[in-house]
């Protein structure tokens, strides 16, 4: 629990307590200070590091860090190149990006819920929410870039007319041009919320069991290691799962109909 | 949800980390995976070629092997053929010169022989010359020689 010395608090403040973002700021303009900077510096250690090894890559045999990597980019650029089939320079490292941030956020989930509140907690900070993936600014931010991107690759592939006239008259002809741009918007918003809401919605679960468990007082701890278990299975999916629905939308926009 | 201005924050980042990475860490590993690639590609095609060149020249080896043997075998049969030739070249003389020598021998002989028969013959005919005499001093006989003159003399008649 998170404070002993104040008196135990209820389950549905303890629960509260875990699930309310260290925020800075009013209305719109509140930053989560946590995510942010959880979801930062899990970034920039991951990717500062990768860019050392890829600056002393060699063609040689590969050691250590290099194996590693090789074998994680690898695999991302092998599920790339079996779906998405045109040229570009941009969907592997954005595959490759999503992948590797997307996992170390969701394994912030296997610390144990109480730890980093705890620690922080003797510095006088109230609230504080491990991991990023559980907060929806998150996963709309990777969601709508991922549409960003998206919509530059349609116009980039078939143009701002060929965009259009596939808008206009796929799937029912030209007869029916308003259905089929209805189609076509529905289909296109639901993409970036069912991104999302897929990956925001598992860590939320996840997180939640953890917090359930947690409440349990000894018994948790039989509990919260097959969890922790069943649950790096969760991360790494989720973390698959987004990319390869990343690079599936982006081969939806760069091959026409 | 509450959904406000981290998301901004949160899409700078993703921009930041896919810009990184498109620009930083995976041109690098691409090339290096690559180049590996061909190196090992190179290497594979390296170590067929030269198993490639390894039977050429085991079939080489092989053929100016075989070549070697039945020259070999050629020589020796044309030598075994020489020594055969000889061998009875030898034989075809020593027997020429055999018939040559046994063909004088005989012509000697024949001529010693019949030197002997012309001195037998000439000390024969001194012998019964010399045996007659002899007989005839001693045993001339009238009465035995009456009866044999008698019956020439009725043969003449």
């Amino acid at each position: 629990m998170s404070t002993p010395t104040e008196g135990a608090p209820t389950s549905a403040e303890y629960i509260s307590h875990h699930l309310t973002n260290l925020a800075v700021g009013e209305g719109f303009w509140t930053l989560h200070f946590d995510t942010f900077i959880v979801s930062g510096v899990l970034g920039f250690v991951a990717f500062f590091l990768m860019m050392r090894v890829a600056r002393r890559a060699t063609a040689g045999v590969p050691t250590g860090a290099q194996n590693f990597i090789e074998m994680v980019v690898s695999m991302v650029d092998a599920q790339v190149k079996d779906t998405f089939h045109a040229k570009s320079n941009l969907v592997t490292p954005l595959a490759i990006t999503i992948f590797v941030w997307v996992f170390l956020m969701n394994a912030m989930d296997l610390i144990p819920v109480d730890f980093i509140p705890l620690v922080l907690h003797a510095f006088g900070v109230e609230y504080f929410k491990q991991v990023p993936t559980t907060d929806p600014n998150l996963t709309f931010a990777m969601s709508l870039t991922v549409f960003a991107i998206m919509l530059g690759m349609n116009f980039k592939h078939k143009g701002v007319g060929g965009f259009l006239h596939e808008a206009l008259t796929v799937p029912f002809g030209k007869w029916l041009f308003p259905v089929n741009l209805l189609f076509r918007v529905i289909e296109d918003v639901a993409k970036p919320i069912s991104l999302s809401l897929r990956l925001f919605g598992n860590m939320y679960a996840g997180e939640m069991v953890f917090i359930l468990i947690a409440l349990l007082g000894v018994w948790q701890l039989p509990l919260a290691l097959p969890w922790a278990i069943f649950h790096i299975l969760i991360i790494t999916l989720q973390a698959f799962v987004f990319m390869m629905l990343t690079i599936v939308y982006m081969s939806l926009a760069a091959e026409s109909h | 949800m509450n959904i406000n201005a981290t998301l901004l924050g949160h899409v700078i980042w993703f921009g930041v980390f896919i810009w990184l990475t498109m620009k930083y860490i995976w041109p690098p590993l691409q090339k290096a995976m690559h180049d590996r690639q061909k190196q090992i590609a190179d290497g594979l095609a390296a170590a067929e070629r030269g198993k490639q060149d390894l039977e050429l020249a085991a079939k080489r080896a092989a053929e100016v092997l075989q070549e070697a043997r039945n020259q070999a075998a050629e020589i020796i049969g044309q030598a075994e053929k020489r020594g055969a030739q000889l061998v009875e070249e030898a034989r075809g003389n020593a027997k020429a010169e055999g018939d040559r020598i046994v063909a004088a021998a005989k012509a000697e002989i024949a001529q010693e022989v019949n030197r002997a028969k012309e001195q037998l013959r000439a000390q024969v005919s001194v012998l019964a010359v010399t045996g007659a005499e002899k007989i005839l001093k001693r045993e001339i006989d009238a009465k035995v020689h009456a009866q044999l003159l008698q019956g020439l003399e009725a043969e003449l008649r």
